[in-house]
């Protein structure tokens, strides 16, 4: 559905848009005026300020109070805004919250404004990816130019296809290589590196293209079109379920790390889908299952052994948390997709990498990366160690993601990972660029994929591409968000999925895993959907893949927090606060804090609902799920971290095991436990084994 | 008369009842728009006045929720903030400070005085605004001759 005739150039919308028709320099000129704004704020006052100031810049405002309606009104009229202005705090649903959907679903600028000025939450709307942050009073000058975010936007999605270029023979290149890296991959580490430097290579590449992109764009002009004006005109494809899922069917079938644009666009054979759409997309999605990558690294390792046997792979990936489990399921299993969804769950991750030992490297050889197959005889060690070795997890360490390097490149900043090579060279191979340690494939950062099975399609394909922009610019915190948004655009998927994980997950339990508590655990938490705004989310996107969750996840928090979590029971609470910490964390995070909490739950008997209270209480993560009975709805709630946290005490082990059949059930190959964030309501139960 | 007004006009802000922010709201105001600024005002001290309510029996009941009434005042300061409000978001400022440490009694000071404020501005301005609307279009604006 490549619906061309968006063709929402800036200005389409707006009155000025008659220059805009005509090409470069007539639509520069009209512009900025007639740029459709849309404004969220419940204090009417303000909003009524903004109307005017907007009105006076000659913008197209559309005023709106209430978040929720905000989301309908963008989700009815995909094309109908150019840029959303969101106050932070709102009655009915949490800025950043919305900051995420309208990233993944629609792939739009936001700009945040509060009253608050204060650093932590002025970092948070970098993380979770707005494009600026105002402090009210928001005065008019600061109104006047948000039109450049939307320029900028476009820029950075326009140059996709043009790395996708390079990247495609760059792509190569790397695939060839990881395949050799593949069998080295037993030796734990070495290989990983090697693959991952592939990858990373890729990744550099990935980078350096895209940045040459930008400049040469020119060369592609032809393809691009012409100026940057022209660009903001291009039509946007909308990639809708029925696309992604078609997607990432020809990606599977490529193999991630030897997907390139042409290729999946021959595969799809969808007419009027272009290979910069392609590309673009491939670019999300990379980064979604970096993400994924990320997180599973820790659950990854354990994943990867998940992914390997697919159903008996889940024992040693409960120690992992999640995390790993999506690693797991990503490049074992799971297409690219799953591995994106537990990247993005273990963006934030430690590297699984802990256990070097991992199998990964048969895992490596599987099909592009993904195939954990090794992977599993180590989780089962790893379980414990493996999570507090990585500090950082680069989700895919060592994974040579056969994903763009360059997106990988992006995501890099988060994944420190370079522990778990089997995993993580496959994350890190269908993450594609990242670098070898880190190749935590941060893809799924960018990438809104959804996680959850090929029917989240939606994923914000353009959003991830402004995500990936926005995040290689900042660090992989953006990419965390990008992968909520996927998912919310599935949101009859959420069910399914979610059933499809639990029903997963009941088989993980059996694995080998370690996890005690896991299987046992279903989590409550999944019901547990403290925001009924959250819950929307999760039933929509699966699970809280809009979470900001992400957000934790992608960064820093998820790191640590998983592989605590991973590792001791007890530590859940750590890993719940910690995935409180960021809204992100939801996502990915809850699966790797399920599975570890869970296990640690089990242990201490306790609930998700008791995880800490420090967690992130408002989102109840549904994530729970474990393997267990969890019933995968794994609630994903975005920002909290915590909750998931609290699911992953109950569910850790069956959580990651959720998450693997999750996302393999997801990808159709395996239980792929998708959710990395968003799929938290569907949780790897739903997998469909 | 105009004059008067913008005296008027001057000495609030002077006297801090209102700062830049109310000047920039007048900017916004043209012929299009010529009461743009009592509109917004208007919209204000009705939705102030919810929120004052609502903060009001949050404290009678006695039960001292930090984080909501924190809430209330992050909503109430950035409305107040927006219209330029001076003095009440200094109050709103000293009442979250309050709320943060925990301290009921400085809370209770604190809303009355921020009540208080709040009342004088709204007397204040509705002066200014029938005194402005008296005065006739403002300078911009053609004068029939």
């Amino acid at each position: 559905m490549m619906n061309p005739s968006q063709g929402r150039g800036l200005g389409s919308g707006g009155g000025s848009s008659s220059g805009r028709k005509q090409g470069g320099e007539a639509v520069v000129e009209m512009f900025p005026s007639g740029l459709r704004v849309l404004v969220v704020d419940d204090d009417p006052t303000c909003l009524m300020i903004l109307e005017r100031m907007l009105r006076t810049c000659l913008y197209e405002v559309t005023k709106c109070n209430r978040a929720e309606m905000a989301l309908s009104l963008l989700r009815n009229n995909k094309h109908g805004f150019d840029i959303v202005i969101s106050d932070v705090h709102m009655p009915d649903m949490d800025g950043f919250k919305l900051l995420e959907h309208v990233g993944l679903e629609m792939d739009l600028p936001v700009i945040m404004m509060s009253a608050d000025d204060s650093k932590s939450v002025v970092l948070k709307g970098v993380t979770h990816g707005a494009v600026d942050y105002l402090i009210k009073p928001v005065r008019m000058e600061a109104l006047k130019n948000i039109w450049q975010h939307v320029v900028r936007k476009r820029r950075s999605e326009w140059s996709v296809p043009e790395n996708s270029g390079s990247i495609e023979e760059t792509g190569q290149q790397q695939q060839q290589q990881q395949q050799r890296g593949g069998p080295a991959v037993s030796g734990g580490e070495d290989a990983a590196d090697d693959n991952a430097s592939s990858v990373n290579n890729e990744g550099n590449n990935w980078r350096s293209s895209s940045n040459n992109s930008r400049k040469r764009k020119e060369e592609e002009g032809e393809e691009q079109g012409d100026e940057d004006a022209s660009n903001l005109k291009k039509p946007r494809v909308v990639w809708s379920v029925e696309l992604h899922q078609q997607f990432v069917a020809a990606v599977n079938q490529l193999g991630v790390e030897k997907a390139v644009p042409k290729k999946i666009l021959e595969l799809m054979n969808v007419p009027g889908l272009t290979r910069e759409n392609v590309a673009s997309h491939l670019q999300k999605y990379r980064i979604y299952l970096r993400r994924l990558g990320g997180v599973s690294q820790h659950q990854g390792n354990l994943n990867n052994s998940f992914m390997t046997g697919q159903d008996a792979s889940f024992g040693p990936l409960s120690s992992l948390n999640g995390f790993d489990l999506q690693a797991l399921a990503v490049t074992g299993q799971l297409p690219a997709q799953s591995l994106a969804q537990l990247q993005a769950a273990g963006l934030g991750r430690p590297a699984m990498v802990s256990k070097p030992g991992l199998p990964v490297s048969s895992v490596v050889d599987e099909r592009s990366i993904f195939s954990f197959d090794n992977s599993k005889p180590r989780f089962g060690d790893g379980i414990g160690h493996h999570q507090t070795q990585q500090p950082q997890m680069n989700l895919l360490h060592g994974v040579p993601t056969g994903m763009e390097p360059r997106q990988l490149a992006c995501l890099q900043q988060q994944l420190p990972v370079g522990n778990r090579m089997s995993i993580q060279q496959q994350i890190a191979a269908v993450r594609a660029g990242h670098s070898v340690q880190n190749s935590g494939m941060m893809m799924p950062q960018q990438q809104p994929f959804p996680r959850g099975p090929s029917i989240r399609q939606p994923m914000l394909p353009n959003r991830i591409t402004e995500r990936s922009g926005f995040s290689g610019r900042s660090s992989v915190p953006e990419s965390s968000r990008v992968l909520p948004t996927s998912y919310t655009n599935l949101p009859t998927q959420h069910s399914s999925t979610s059933v499809a994980f639990n029903s997963f997950q009941q088989e993980l339990p059996v694995n080998s895993f370690p996890l005690p508590s896991a299987p046992g655990l279903s989590v409550p938490a999944q019901v547990r959907k403290p925001h009924s705004s959250y819950q929307e989310e999760v039933n929509s996107s699966e699970a809280g893949f809009t979470t900001p969750s992400y957000d934790m996840f992608s960064n820093r928090h998820n790191d640590w927090d998983l592989r605590s979590i991973a590792f001791d029971a007890h530590q859940d609470a750590e890993s719940v606060a910690f995935s409180n910490s960021e809204a992100y964390s939801s996502s990915t995070m809850p699966r790797n804090n399920n599975n570890n909490t869970a296990v640690a739950a089990t242990d201490l008997g306790r609930n998700q609902q008791q995880t800490p209270p420090n967690m992130v209480p408002h989102h109840h993560q549904v994530y729970g799920n474990g393997g267990g009975g969890s019933t995968s709805v794994r609630v994903k709630s975005e920002r909290v971290a915590a909750d998931t946290a609290a699911m992953a005490f109950h569910e850790q082990y069956s959580n990651q095991e959720d998450l693997m059949s999750a996302l393999l059930k997801q990808e159709g190959v395996a239980p792929v436990v998708d959710t990395e964030f968003d799929f938290d309501a569907y949780s790897i139960d739903d997998i469909p084994v | 008369m105009q004059r008067q007004v913008a005296l008027i006009k001057q000495s609030l802000l002077d006297q801090g009842y209102l700062d830049e922010q109310f000047m920039e709201l007048e900017e916004l105001q043209d012929d299009a728009n010529p009461n743009f600024v009592e509109e917004v005002a208007t919209l204000y001290f009705k939705d102030s006045a919810r929120l004052i309510n609502n903060i009001d029996q949050a404290l009678e009941r006695g039960s001292f929720d930090f984080n909501r009434l924190d809430n209330y005042m992050h909503q109430f300061k950035g409305s107040s903030t927006s219209i330029g409000a001076s003095k009440v978001k200094t109050e709103c400022t000293m009442f979250r400070e309050y709320c943060r440490a925990g301290n009921a009694e400085g809370c209770l000071r604190t809303f009355k005085q921020l009540k208080k404020e709040h009342a004088t501005l709204r007397k204040k301005l509705e002066q200014y605004f029938q005194l402005a609307r008296q005065a006739g279009p403002k300078e911009t604006a053609r004068r029939p001759k």
